[in-house]
């Protein structure tokens, strides 16, 4: 077992983790995050997506001990003093959910692709870069919707 | 209309909690001194299983207990049962092979369950399964369903030959001569390829049971949370109902695959009271997903369409061999027959159709209803039938469709269907002018100069919903009636909870049933709260599958708001001093006509509860209403969906370039939510047509596409922005004039784009899903064979 801390959405947390466990576990388990979910067990369907360090990754496929120190950010920290992130207000605005799963994951991608590649985003951009999110209900029309409108507005 | 009313495009209340990430899905919950289930499987398609050797466990393997089939036989606990029966052309009973929730002496699929590891953590559950050795002898097996009735594998004693049932519909004779009497045939071999449903939430449960009480809790990723507790307390036998409590929370996704009660969760629930009553918590892997979830489609058909010189439909017939899996699962077998063959109407009229349907089982995961259920089956054989006639007989394939459709109603099929209300025309044109069909001669001349092939397909479907009359069902072998329950409680503030027996997994009720009460009784969105999902809140309830939830639990809830409506006007009439008759209700006010006398909703509901103002023996106090409704047909559905897309010759990639669908769903309660629904069946349709397949390796009977790795889901790549519009023709069936239309999508797309990619390739036909490999492959041979 390891003690491992970490700062999660601006708080310090610490805890005692197996080697093998997961940051996705670490989050559900250890912390009660369940915002994040696992969708799959071969880091393709992006439920997971959390920002470490500023950048987006699958929180399924990163060691909790890899990321002792770290600054991670789930969906729960999105909203900063109660106020929704203005990505999380464009999906709702713009019917960019069904059943929910899928969406702390889409929401967290699209977060980073808005630091990376701008608040000017097409269509084509995005399709593209949604590529290791998956999503079964919305047929993507509109999360890429809300995507270009919460990009307009961060 | 009002801001928050039938019509109005609301946002979702439930918004709020999933984007934030608070919703809450089963695996999110945890219960104290919970242990953790891991599945042993089958790793054979079928085989005997000579011994299952359990290893002696040390206090660090943290194992709680394993259990196996004879722990299931020992306690009596019945199998899982198939709700609906078909019975043979020969008038014999269809041919349930048993299932027990945990396999005894044999298995008959990979990913069969064999036996279950509880433990105190998922990782030691895991590992201690990995040291359970099972014993296995192998046999023949069979993965194929057109070769299951002559395969060497003998899966169920039961049904000799693998045949479950071999049935009819229609009028054989008369479709016969329709034949004889024909200008032109055409004849099409047509697969619909098996898929896997892929919900995002994998299936969970938490079992437990309070030994102080002796009663059962089970948290389940259920569309039925009702069902699921009918079933396992009357066939499972684990406890009568009121012993037993199901709550399906937040949901992610069912598209009919969380329909089914499964033996996992019956497992999870039994065994609880095995050790003592500590909560069993299980989560599925992505790949036991693959392996377990209840797969879809699975036919094998030849169909035939006969025409008069003019291109009028005379009969159409049509074989279909239908695969069943492993075993019978909840209601499969309604799915390749009475969902199936009674659309195979089309929207045409058509005067002779016979259809038949023989139902085998293979060495595969169990198959039952996804999204749509036979009706995107029934689609797909008539409307790449209809198109490939079309072209056959050098007709314009839209002209084809007009010249053919039902024209009147209620029309009468020869499969059983009275079609109450549409106008196929009607959407049909609009979809024409929206996708500027004049100018696709024009769009594909122009691909061709940048090398690509354009093609155009359309898809003219029909579906059935609002499932279903019981009565009706009930004499077709459904086990069980298909009405839907509501209740309104008004509180004494004049808040409203409305508590239903639908079940919300996506669809959004909690915004669109609140939309319903606000348009009705004229209160504030926001003082409506929508309760589901859980036995011991709700009355009953048959749940959402098959787009019945607006049509017949809407209904039952509009029924129930007649009753509030009719107690309050009763209420009000005393506590204003005035006739019952001379009572108006309008825009949340009771006023009495003629005078300036009002109470707003909210003080009648006081005055209900207080019940100081009106004689209590003659009216109850309170003010709370239910009713079940059972809906007295089907709706039916029907639209126009366009697809146009352009293929790259070099690569034989695919690409959608434009879609245009034209849907009449009758009443539309909120356009934002039924438009997502129909982008999301849609490219479900798309990933039938073009990406998805379920691949069992024949000689091993391996599920070759086990992971996202292999099965390939739509990406946000693969599908483009899409072109909605509506018509509507109110349904005659129910008062608010719905239809539903969570299946529209993925009953239209895949005969759409398999339409547009053969007319892009100029080939008769091409297995689904048309694949850059596959599409590459039929560009060779139509060079080659040209050279």
């Amino acid at each position: 077992m390891s003690a491992i801390s970490m700062k999660v959405n601006g708080k310090a947390v610490c805890g005692t983790v197996e080697p093998r466990t997961l940051l996705v576990e670490f989050l559900r388990e250890n912390l009660g995050l369940t915002g994040t979910h696992v969708g799959c067990d071969t880091s393709q369907c992006g439920a997971c997506v959390v920002h470490v360090n500023g950048k987006a990754i699958k929180s399924c496929t990163a060691l909790a001990v890899a990321c002792d120190g770290a600054e991670v950010t789930t969906v729960e920290g999105l909203a900063k003093n109660g106020k929704l992130h203005p990505m999380q207000e464009a999906f709702r605005e713009h019917h960019g959910l069904q059943c929910g799963f899928c969406t702390p994951g889409m929401l967290m991608a699209a977060v980073d692709l808005v630091k990376r590649k701008g608040k000017k985003l097409d269509e084509a951009t995005i399709r593209h870069e949604l590529e290791g999110n998956i999503c079964r209900c919305t047929g993507y029309h509109n999360i890429v919707k809300a995507i270009q409108a919460g990009a307009e507005n961060m | 209309m009002s801001d928050t009313g039938i019509g109005a495009r609301v946002k979702r209340k439930e918004d709020h909690r999933f984007i934030t990430g608070k919703g809450q899905y089963t695996d999110d919950i945890n219960l104290k001194d919970q242990t953790y289930a891991y599945f042993v499987r089958s790793p054979y398609a079928h085989a005997t299983i000579k011994s299952i050797k359990i290893p002696k466990w040390k206090p660090e393997d943290g194992v709680v207990g394993v259990f196996t089939g004879d722990h299931v036989a020992e306690d009596k606990i019945g199998g899982l049962i198939c709700g609906w029966m078909i019975h043979s052309k020969d008038g014999s009973p269809m041919k349930a092979g048993p299932h027990p929730i945990l396999a005894q002496g044999k298995v008959r699929y990979v990913g069969d369950h064999v036996a279950v590891v509880v433990a105190e953590s998922k990782e030691q559950a895991k590992a201690a399964a990995a040291r359970i050795n099972v014993s296995y002898g192998e046999l023949p097996h069979v993965v194929d369903a057109a070769k299951a009735a002559k395969s060497a594998a003998q899966i169920h004693d039961v049904a000799p030959n693998n045949t479950v049932f071999e049935w009819s519909l229609g009028d054989k004779t008369a479709t016969d001569a329709a034949f004889s009497r024909a200008h032109h045939v055409t004849k099409l071999d047509i697969v619909n390829n098996r898929l896997i449903p892929n919900a995002m939430e994998p299936r969970a449960a938490i079992g437990s049971w309070d030994a102080g009480n002796d009663h059962y809790t089970l948290y389940t990723t259920s569309q039925n949370p009702h069902v699921a507790r009918l079933v396992i307390s009357a066939f499972h036998g684990l406890a009568p109902e009121h012993k037993l409590r199901v709550i399906a929370p937040d949901v992610g996704g069912g598209f009919g695959s969380k329909i089914f009660i499964y033996a996992e969760e019956v497992v999870c629930v039994w065994a609880s009271k095995r050790i003592g009553g500590r909560p069993i918590k299980w989560t599925a892997e992505r790949t036991e997903s693959f392996l377990a979830d209840a797969h879809g489609r699975d036919h094998v058909t030849h169909a035939e369409l006969a025409m008069d010189a003019q291109g009028r439909i005379l009969g159409l017939k049509c074989h279909t061999i239908a695969g069943m899996g492993a075993y019978l699962s909840t209601f499969a077998s309604c799915v390749p027959t009475y969902l199936y063959a009674t659309l195979l109407s089309g929207q045409y009229a058509i005067p002779a159709i016979y259809a038949e349907v023989d139902a085998v089982y293979t060495n595969t995961a169990p198959v039952d209803a996804y999204r749509g259920a036979g009706r995107p089956e029934a689609t797909y054989v008539v409307e790449r039938i209809v198109e490939t006639a079309a072209r056959e007989m050098k007709i314009d394939p839209a002209e084809f469709r007009r010249r053919n459709f039902v024209k009147s109603f209620p029309h009468q099929t020869p499969v059983i269907m009275t079609y109450d209300a549409g106008d196929y025309d009607a959407s049909l044109e609009k979809a024409l002018e929206i996708a500027d069909y004049r100018g696709f001669a024009q769009r594909k001349a122009a691909a061709a100069k940048k090398g690509k092939l354009r093609g155009i397909g359309f898809a003219n479907y029909i579906e059935a919903c609002g499932i279903a009359p019981s009565a009706a069902v009930g004499s077709l072998g459904a086990g069980v009636g298909l009405w839907e329950s509501a209740e309104v409680r008004v509180n004494p503030v004049g808040t409203v909870e409305i508590l239903t027996g639908s079940h919300s997994h996506g669809q959004g009720h909690e915004t669109t049933f609140a939309q319903l009460v606000s348009d009705r009784l004229g209160v504030d969105i926001n003082t409506v709260s929508i309760v589901h999902g859980d036995t011991d809140k709700v009355q009953f309830g048959m749940g959402t599958y098959g787009s019945r939830s607006g049509a017949v639990g809407m209904t039952a809830i509009a029924k129930a708001l007649d009753k509030v409506e009719a107690k309050a006007k009763k209420v009000a009439a005393h506590v204003m001093e005035a006739a019952e008759g001379d009572i108006e209700f309008k825009n949340g006010t009771f006023s009495v006509k003629g005078t300036d006398k009002k109470m707003a909703f909210g003080e009648v509901a006081l005055a209900a509860y207080v019940a100081h103002k009106f004689p209590t023996s003659e009216i109850e106090p309170g003010l709370k209403e239910s009713a079940f409704h059972d809906p007295t047909n089907f709706t039916f559905p029907a639209g126009c969906h366009i697809c146009e897309v352009e293929i790259d010759r070099d690569t034989g990639v695919t690409e959608i370039v434009n879609w245009t669908a034209v849907d009449d769903f009758g009443t539309v309660i909120n356009p934002m939510i039924v438009e997502g629904q129909v982008h999301g069946g849609i490219t479900q349709g798309v990933g039938q047509a073009l990406t998805e397949g379920c691949v069992y390796d024949p000689d091993s009977g391996q599920l070759i596409t086990g992971s996202y790795m292999d099965y390939c889901m739509p990406r946000a790549s693969d599908v483009p922005s899409f072109k909605l519009d509506f018509t509507e023709t109110k349904c005659p069936s129910n008062p608010l004039g719905m239809k539903g239309c969570g299946e529209a999508g993925a009953i239209a797309a895949p005969a759409a784009v398999m339409n547009a990619v053969t007319d892009a390739l100029g080939v008769r036909d091409l297995p689904m899903p048309a694949s850059p490999h596959t599409v590459w492959k039929a560009l060779h041979a139509t060079k080659m064979a040209a050279e």
